[in-house]
């Protein structure tokens, strides 16, 4: 009787460890994607800036494509719904997707509700003060 | 004038507090009992002086008293009367003082009721409390001071936070915190027994009916909080598993899992030590809460505090409340005679598993909180763990416990005659099989074999707690407040499951870009966006849509307004003002996306079947706690004090 709740239990432990793990995502920059740190497949958090003068929609639908940059790298994201309120070209967004040949497919995204929010993983990968416009990632990239 | 004299309210009933906290404790060492005595007047003392500065804060945002930091921040003169008062509590140090004025008003409610409680007891109880006050009085003080000057004064405040500007939410943290904050009472019971090193059936009478009122409003305030984020935040969600909604949660798990323990324990004597630790853990995991949506840790629409002190401070105080009392309940708990043995196959064993199953999706929801906090903590990458770890743990957690609430009244003390329960439940058991198939069948879209197993059980749930409500209106008269209350809240929880299982199961959602004029046939509906228009509100501007829903039939059910607001305040920040066309089976949702050029939109629509019956079903639990709390036998019980209540302090 002991024994067998002994192994109920840890029945029940390893499978919920096991819906655990698959239930976690993680954060990424838009670096560490182009260095390939993301594994294949994975649904993943992308933290960044929505790239000044990317965003482009498709006209008649919801299809909308954009570039998500970090002080050094940008990938080019599409998502297919509506935005939240707060998107907008230069602000920092949280983007839940796969990647796809290259191109990130959000299928969620998230401006949080104050126009100076920065998520903290994104203001610490920045190396940002917090306001998300210290780094000024988009020099370069406006240049090349 | 106003802040000066605030400020010193709150400095005085810091020194109140400490006062009901430090003489109580010494009077029980000294066996003295006008050191026990002082407790009382200190406790309507410490709510007075709280109250005042309450008020004072609460004139100073109707006065529009901007050389106030936090009236500046909160407030705008533009702002609507109602939402004036809201926003007393709609920033950081306001709330916490709400959470005081709360926590004080439940020491007062104790001091009132203290004539049939024995003295010592009283006093104890009284003095954990002004403990936990001291603890929030010198956070609040020291920094989140609510009547900090801003000099100069700025002409304009800095608006409420448009979201917040809504009537569920100007209830939503009152409610709330005055069930987080009712959690304080069983644990200074809990507290209390432990010291006096008894724990009998008077103790578990007086605490019974004040831990269900805390729970009742808890359950108020979730529920409020949920329908606020449903209306305000335009996703047509209910529940987003987000770390502050978790935080208000897990206390409530664990609350539930001590009304129930707390009735094994009464009945049977059995389960005794593990009542003190459930009524620790449910304060602890408030105090938790507070930490967590305070301290600025979390990464949440709620979360509006990051000053670093804060959090180190609050973690301080709760290890120091948490520790303490985890220590006296290692050292005092073992000697609590009584303890008798339990069976599982009867109703304390059903009650056991039920506290099983409670606290277990109390971990779960802890650990998926928690987990991304500690991984950051110690520098590894940090995760987030999605609603699909909290929906995978949840479900079958819950559905053997609806199965089990059905019989929960029907299986005797003692020992179970399963073929009793089972014969006198063959009626319930196919009306729930038939309801239970029945509803998901009424909802078009419905996939998948596990929701009509959810659903049986969840008619299962309601169709007992009405049957048994039913048999004693046949025998000619009202249940017992007790049994009524119980039933209602059962009620509430089938009622509460049938509208999960099926909104959860059968909601339709569709993104569409709209021109004006344009239709759309979906999910049974034909929705026609007839295009936009300007509108100004008192402080806002804001685009005005027009969408007419006709059935399948072409005939005309209900005209929809969805409004994007900017508030003048914060034109850069434009709001989403869904519509809502709310029905028994069904709501019809719309919110607006944004322009897409020549009048065009992106617009949401959703069909939330059965989803008032979320809101409904919570509403009847704490209705159900309410009635159960001022069950006689309570106030009865605190009259007649028995022999076996007199304490072992000579008075």
């Amino acid at each position: 009787m002991v024994l067998g709740l002994v192994v109920m239990v840890a029945a029940i432990a390893a499978m919920a460890s096991q819906v655990f793990r698959e239930n976690l995502m993680y954060f990424y920059s838009a670096t560490e994607v182009v260095n390939g740190d993301v594994p294949p497949q994975a649904r993943i958090r992308l933290g960044g800036l929505v790239v000044p003068g990317s965003v482009q929609r498709e006209p008649a639908s919801l299809r909308v494509d954009f570039r998500m940059a970090d002080c050094e790298h940008a990938v080019a994201v599409s998502y297919e719904g509506i935005l939240p309120d707060l998107f907008r070209e230069g602000q920092g967004i949280v983007a839940t997707g796969r990647l796809q040949d290259g191109v990130f497919v959000a299928d969620e995204v998230l401006a949080k509700h104050d126009e100076n929010y920065m998520p903290p993983e994104l203001a610490e990968k920045l190396g940002a003060d917090g306001t998300g416009h210290s780094c000024a990632p988009f020099k370069s990239l406006e240049r090349s | 004038m106003i802040a000066a004299v605030g400020h010193f309210a709150l400095a005085t009933a810091l020194a109140v507090s400490l006062i009901q906290f430090v003489v109580p404790l010494w009077g029980l060492r000294s066996r003295n009992t006008s050191s026990l005595m002082l407790a009382l007047p200190a406790a309507r003392a410490s709510f007075a002086l709280i109250l005042c500065a309450f008020v004072l804060l609460s004139v100073a945002f109707l006065q529009d008293d901007f050389s106030i930091a936090y009236v500046a921040h909160q407030s705008n003169s533009a702002l609507p009367l109602i939402y004036k008062i809201s926003a007393v509590w709609g920033g950081h140090e306001g709330s916490l003082l709400l959470w005081l004025l709360m926590l004080t008003g439940w020491g007062l409610a104790v001091a009132s009721r203290s004539s049939k409680l024995p003295l010592e007891i009283s006093a104890t109880v009284l003095a954990v409390i002004a403990g936990v006050t001291v603890g929030f009085l010198l956070f609040v003080l020291f920094t989140s001071n609510p009547f900090e000057r801003l000099l100069p004064a700025p002409l304009e405040g800095r608006d409420l936070n448009p979201l917040l500007q809504d009537p569920g939410l100007a209830i939503h943290p009152p409610m709330l915190y005055m069930g987080y904050v009712g959690f304080t009472v069983p644990f200074a019971f809990a507290i209390a027994a432990l010291l006096h090193g008894r724990l009998d059936t008077a103790w578990l009478r007086w605490t019974r009916p004040w831990t269900t009122w805390a729970w009742s409003y808890l359950t108020l305030g979730i529920m409020l909080g949920s329908w606020w984020a449903y209306n305000e935040l335009g996703w047509g969600g209910w529940w987003f598993w987000d770390p502050v909604e978790n935080a208000s949660f897990m206390p409530w798990l664990v609350g539930t899992a001590l009304i129930h323990s707390l009735a094994a324990t009464e009945k049977r004597r059995v389960l005794a030590s593990w009542t003190i630790l459930l009524a620790i853990a449910a304060f602890a995991l408030s105090l938790l809460g507070t930490f967590l949506v305070r301290s600025g840790v979390l990464v949440s629409v709620h979360a509006f505090a990051t000053d670093p002190a804060r959090g180190v401070y609050i973690l301080g105080f709760f290890s120091v409340v948490v520790g303490g009392s985890l220590a006296l309940y290692t050292w005092r708990a073992a000697s609590m005679s009584l303890q008798a043995p339990i069976r599982l196959n009867s109703r304390e064993g059903l009650l056991l598993i039920n506290n099983v199953l409670l606290v277990v999706a109390a971990f779960s929801v802890l650990l998926g909180t928690l987990y991304p906090l500690l991984v950051d903590a110690l520098g590894l990458p940090k995760p987030s763990v999605g609603p699909p770890w909290f929906n995978a743990t949840f479900v079958p957690l819950m559905l053997p416990m609806l199965a089990l609430v059905g019989f929960s009244w029907r299986v005797n003390w003692w020992k179970a005659d399963w073929g009793a329960a089972v014969r006198a439940n063959r009626v319930a058991m196919l009306v729930a099989l038939v309801g239970g198939l029945a509803l998901p069948l009424m909802t078009p879209d419905v996939r998948g074999l596990g929701i009509f197993v959810a659903c049986v059980l969840a008619m299962w749930c309601t169709v007992t707690a009405l049957a048994e409500i039913l048999a004693w209106l046949r025998k000619g008269r009202l249940p017992p407040a007790s049994i009524l209350g119980m039933s209602l809240a059962h009620l509430g929880l089938g009622v509460f499951a049938i509208g999960v299982g099926l909104v959860s199961q059968a909601d339709a959602e569709k993104d569409l870009a709209m021109r004006p004029g344009q239709q759309a046939d979906f999910a049974g509906y034909l929705w026609e966006f007839q295009g936009t228009d300007h509108l100004e509100g008192p402080n806002y501007s804001a685009e005005h849509a027009v969408i007419v829903i006709r059935d399948g039939a072409g005939q005309e059910i209900t005209v929809l307004e969805p409004e994007k607001r900017r508030y003048h305040s914060q034109p850069n920040n434009p709001m989403t003002e869904s519509a809502i066309d709310i029905g028994v089976w069904r709501d019809l949702y719309v919110s607006l996306g944004e322009p897409l050029g020549e009048g065009a939109w992106s617009v949401r629509l959703y069909v939330k079947p059965f989803i008032r019956w979320i809101w409904f079903g919570a509403i009847l639990m704490a209705i159900g706690g309410a009635i159960a709390a001022s069950d006689r036998r309570y106030r009865l019980a605190r009259q007649a004090r028995s022999a076996d209540a007199e304490m072992g302090v000579a008075i």
